[in-house]
Formats: C-alpha cells, structure tokens, sequence
C-alpha cells in the first residue's frame, strides 16, 4: 500500500494504543492540535484524552512526569517536538531516566519510549535544525533508535515499548512528508542490529535516519561511475551493531560515515574511531566522513544546503576515498 | 503556625521520640564514620528537621510512593528501609538497600515504595508528579509523597510540576522542608517571595506553612493534608519550617550563617522539645529514656557492624543494570 512515513508512524501510534492499556500518548499539542507534524492527528478521537494527552509547555515536567509513570506501571510514549526543545528536559532524561536501574541496584527499570524529531532541510533555522541524536547516544543507559525506512518507522515502536529500559526514538522531520511502498502485513523491525539497505563491494557508506536516503542516492550515482557501495543503516544508535559496521567494513575495505550532526564530537567520529580499533589493517583507503559544517544551520536555503550533507558531498567524498579525484 | 494544643497519648509520644532518635543518632553516626572514612562522597546530614520524617512519613500507606532529595537518610529510615540496608549502602557494599550503587544520595527501595534519593534539586517532582499519573491512570488508591527542599521552588521544574499536578488533578503531596538554606544561599537572597506555600497556593493547590521543628504540629498537618489528597483527588502542598543543625553536607565549612543562628534554632530542637513536653505531662519517665537510648544504640550498633561486615561487589558486576539484561525479546523482528 501507499503511504507517507507520518502515517507509519501513526499506525504504529495506533497500534501501541489498541495493543496495551498502560500504553498513552503525551506530549505538547500531541491531542487537539493533532500532533506538530500531524503525526497523532485522529489519534484524540478516537482513544480519548486520558490516553492522548496534551501538556502544557513543561517539557521537563512532562518528560519526568512519563519516567514517574513508567515507574508506576505504565508504558508512556512522550512526544518532544524537536530535539532542540529536549535540552529542556536533558535533566530528567540523563540524570533520571538513564540512571534509576543503575543506582537503584537494578530495583527500577524506566520503560518510557521519548519520541523527538530531528535534522534540518525545512528552512526553519538555528533553534529548530538541529540534529544533537549523539548527545542521547553518548549516555549508558538509553537505548537511541532511528528509523529510516516506511518499514521501520512502523514498525520499531513496538520493540521500543516492549523494551523495559528508556528509548529515545528519532523521527527525521524530514521524512515525514515521504510516500512509500509498505506491506499491508505487520512486522516488528530491529531496533538492536544495523541494516545492510544495498550490497556492494568498493566502499562501506555507513549512515542512519533521514540521511539514508541521501546516501542511496549518492550510491546509485557512483554506480554509474563503477563505484559499487554497500549501505549500511545504523537504526541503533547506542548500543552500535558494532559487528555489523565492521563486517561491512572488512568487505569492502574503505568506508565513509555520513552523520548529519556536527563533524566535532559526531556519532561519526566514534564510528570512525571503532573501525580504527578494530577493522584498522584491513582499510584500504584512510577514513572519512561527512557531516554538517561547524555552524548553527542558518535560515536561507542555499546556506542550509551548504551546511548540510547532500549527495555531491557524499559522491565527492567517496571518490576522493576510493583515490579517484576530480 | 500555631503550635498544636497538647493532646498527646504516652505511646505515640514515646513513638516519635524514639523514631527522632533513631534518625539523630543514626545521622551523627554517619557523621563519625565519614571521619573514619568508612563513608565518602557527598553526606547531607538530616540533624534538627526530625520532626518531619518522624510526624510525616509513618502516616503514609503501604501503597503510597515517596519520593525524597538527597538528604533522604531519616526518609527512608521512617518508610521502613532498614538501619542496616541504609548503613549498608552508605558504606557501599552489595547488602546496601541500591546495592551500593546509590550511595548516600541515592537511597532505594521497591518494597516501600521508595522512589530516592534524587541528588538534582527539584528532580524528583516531576516524576512525583508521574508516579501520581500512573496510580490515578490504573484506578490505584495511592498517594504520592514528594518531599524536597525549599531550594527547589527557584527551580522551573518545581513550577512546572505544580501547574501539571494541579491541573491534572493528581494525588500528590507535596513537602517542601524549607530549613532556610539551599546549600549556603539564604532564602531571601534567591527568592522574590519567601514563603514558599504562597507559590503553591498560585497554583490552585491547598497549601499551609507547618511548624517543622514539632512533630505534633507535622503530624496533624500531614493527616488533614493526605486525607484531603486522598478524598478528593487532588494535590496538596506543605512548607514545614525547619533548620538543620549541621552544614549542607561534610564538606561545608558553613560561613554563610552565624553561630548565634544556629544555637537560637538549637533551642527548638524537636526532640528535646518533646521530651519536656512528654515529661511536663508525666508521659515520660527517667528509664524511659533509658530503654529508648539502649534500644536505638543496639539499632546502630548492629547496623554498622552489619555495613562492616557486607561485601564489596565484585568488579566483574560493573556494568550490571546499565540497561535491563535480555531485554528486547518481546517479540521476533525482521530481518
């Protein structure tokens, strides 16, 4: 059937909602309004205000108000706008939610999935751009999720519900708008092992999210050019299917990591720096990666794009791994 | 404020005095073993606010949740958690009630209820707050207490969990133990409205200042106030008015207040104060006091010896409950 990430999305909403009672949506303008990117949109109507639930503008309240009721027997899903607004309730998801087991002994698990947008493309500037998913993935703690495919924002939910442990699950703003093929049949997607999205032999493009599909694009142009890739999608972004980026890796022997967070201090960077410790004598070519430039993302469009990585960036990255310069 | 007219049976008078001593004795034994070094880290020391744990927590039910602060030690002590699994857990070893994970700071206990021991000012409120939304949610009686410091109410989180509480209508009671001093900054240097149940009361929540340093007075507040939460489904608020005796924690060298303040509040020490009050009564008797010392010198003595003889955990358990073990097996996922 046809269909758009968002209402992927919303059918996994839905799903989650009709499958378990102690399953409820929160989050700010998550009811009425219909969700900010009308992710949720009918989903008030039809579950009631108890379970879909509106905040108020108290994203530290709210966020710690689901760790409160994951304690007490719930499975809350939180929706944050963005990940920019979630530095509001940094607190309560580093210091509370990833910390309870560990400092209660093992006591208090905090089964809570936190839902956020992330990434830039849409022109809406510095404090609405941002792509900070490796801040979450640097807490022991956290499970951090990131569904690329119509397939996986279906259907990752359920396994990030079903875990007892707090998720945060990133939702690039923008796939949403994204139309699709996906099965009528349901699955439940991986949220503990990397992808291989296309097989291919000269070089590993290791991505994840709403870059992904910028990093297929930019392997179908190296094709042409006789430069097969092979496309690894992270999906898990902490814990890291480390086995599966290096048997990627040792495949190909070359690999570029493609991460649309800032390239100082980038999920990237780790990456890279694992495939150094582990996959270092069987490269072929020294490391790269590409990520967004070192600036708050700026409003005009021929900046954002600048700033972002983009499929040439990509393309042009690979050649100069593979020795094969402009 | 008025302090409450005397009505005091011998057998709760005598249950107070020894529960106020347990905590004092049990809080200047830390204070001595820090000395020695057998406890580390940070260790905020609950000496002079008794009155509170002691009036307030028994009150509670079995299916009520507790959330505290970091100076929790006389909290979980009044919830039920033993002496020896608090020692235990100050001390650090596996026998602790977190599994010496916590520390001080971060006192846990499923079986009570005992949601911390939470070392981040206003942190616990909005998980209160959450606890009271899942008990209300899955039609559960409970009530839940959060008690904090007055600190917290400079916080935005103190604000937001007051305005979600109180417009959800959930059953929360909130306890702000207000000794004057979030670490060393005086009450009038960081708020622009010192009295703390008025910012409660902004919110539409019922809310009353208590004479903290009397446990008859933090008794019969904390009754009317749970009844209420409980009858009517919705939150309520506390400022009990107290003083710790001893600085914020062991590393303050305590500059920020006089002597002369510290011995005015000494004279109301609440269990010096109910001592006279039990005795001017005839309530209480010379070996009373006697009993109750021994009994609460026995209590310590085999709390630290068992924290003594606990187990260090084994190193090979670092990374233990990090993330839950074989989770994620709900279901099988492709591919």
């Amino acid at each position: 059937m046809k269909t758009t990430y968002r209402e992927a999305m919303r059918a996994a909403l839905r799903d989650a909602l009709n499958g378990d009672e102690r399953v409820f949506l929160m989050g700010e303008d998550v009811g009425r309004y219909g969700g900010c990117y009308a992710v949720s949109k009918g989903l008030l109507e039809e579950f009631g205000e108890e379970r879909v639930r509106d905040t108020p503008l108290s994203e530290s309240a709210f966020v710690g108000a689901g760790i409160g009721a994951a304690l007490g027997g719930m499975r809350p899903i939180v929706e944050v706008m963005t990940v920019n607004f979630s530095l509001l309730c940094l607190d309560q998801i580093v210091n509370t939610a990833a910390t309870l087991r560990h400092m209660s002994g093992g006591q208090f698990s905090v089964p809570i999935v936190v839902r956020m947008t992330t990434g830039a493309g849409r022109q809406l500037a510095a404090q609405h751009s941002h792509s900070l998913e490796c801040w979450y993935a640097h807490v022991p703690g956290l499970r951090v999720i990131a569904p690329a495919t119509l397939e996986d924002m279906r259907g990752m939910l359920k396994l990030a519900l079903a875990d007892p442990d707090p998720v945060i699950l990133f939702e690039h703003n923008a796939l949403y708008n994204q139309e699709g093929e996906l099965e009528e049949d349901w699955h439940v997607t991986d949220i503990r092992r990397a992808v291989v999205r296309r097989s291919g032999s000269d070089v590993s493009l290791i991505s994840y999210g709403g870059n992904l599909h910028k990093v297929l694009a930019a392997a179908e142009a190296l094709a042409k050019t006789g430069v097969e890739a092979e496309v690894v999608d992270l999906r898990s972004l902490r814990p890291l299917d480390e086995e599966s980026i290096l048997a990627s890796v040792r495949k190909t022997h070359r690999a570029v990591l493609v991460d649309e967070g800032w390239r100082t201090g980038s999920l990237a960077g780790e990456i890279g720096m694992r495939i150094a410790e582990r996959a270092f004598y069987d490269l072929d070519a020294p490391l790269a990666r590409v990520c967004t430039e070192e600036v708050p993302i700026p409003y005009p469009r021929h900046l954002e794009q600048a700033a972002l990585p983009q499929i040439e960036s990509i393309v042009e990255k690979v050649h100069e791994v593979m020795g094969q310069h402009a | 404020m008025n302090r409450e007219p005397s009505r005091l049976s011998r057998s709760q008078g005598l249950r107070w005095l020894k529960d106020m001593m347990r905590i004092r004795r049990m809080e200047e034994t830390c204070a001595e073993l820090y000395g020695q070094e057998k406890i580390r880290g940070f260790l905020h020391l609950y000496t002079g606010e008794e009155a509170v744990a002691a009036g307030a927590i028994p009150e509670l039910e079995d299916t009520d949740a507790f959330v505290g602060t970091y100076r929790e030690h006389g909290h979980a002590l009044m919830r039920g958690i033993s002496m020896n699994a608090i020692m235990a857990e100050m001390f650090g070893k596996v026998e602790g009630c977190s599994r010496g994970r916590g520390g001080s700071m971060h006192l846990f206990d499923a079986g009570t209820r005992f949601f911390g021991g939470n070392a981040i000012v206003s942190g616990g409120l909005p998980l209160a707050v959450g606890l009271a939304l899942a008990d209300r949610m899955q039609d559960k009686p409970g009530v839940t207490a959060c008690f904090f410091g007055e600190g917290a109410a400079a916080e935005g989180e103190f604000h937001e969990s007051l305005n979600l509480a109180a417009l959800w209508q959930l059953p929360v009671l909130f306890v702000c133990e207000n000794n004057l001093y979030a670490m060393g900054t005086a009450l009038a240097r960081s708020e622009s409205v010192t009295d703390i149940h008025a910012k409660a009361e902004a919110y539409g929540i019922d809310s009353q200042p208590v004479d903290g340093m009397d446990v008859m007075s933090v008794n019969s507040a904390i009754r009317a106030a749970l009844k209420t939460v409980r009858e009517k489904h919705r939150p309520g608020f506390l400022e009990m008015r107290t003083y710790r005796f001893r600085a914020h924690s062991m590393f303050d060298p305590e500059l920020y207040r006089s002597k002369e303040e510290v011995e005015q509040w000494k004279q109301l020490c609440p269990i010096a104060t109910l001592t006279a009050q039990l005795q001017a009564q005839q309530l209480l008797e010379d070996r009373d006091l006697t009993t109750l010392e021994a009994s609460v010198d026995a209590e310590i003595h085999a709390a630290v010896e068992f924290a003594e003889a606990g187990n260090w955990e084994s190193t090979e358990d670092l990374l233990r409950d990090v993330y839950t073990e074989d989770a994620v097996t709900a279901q099988e996922p492709i591919p």
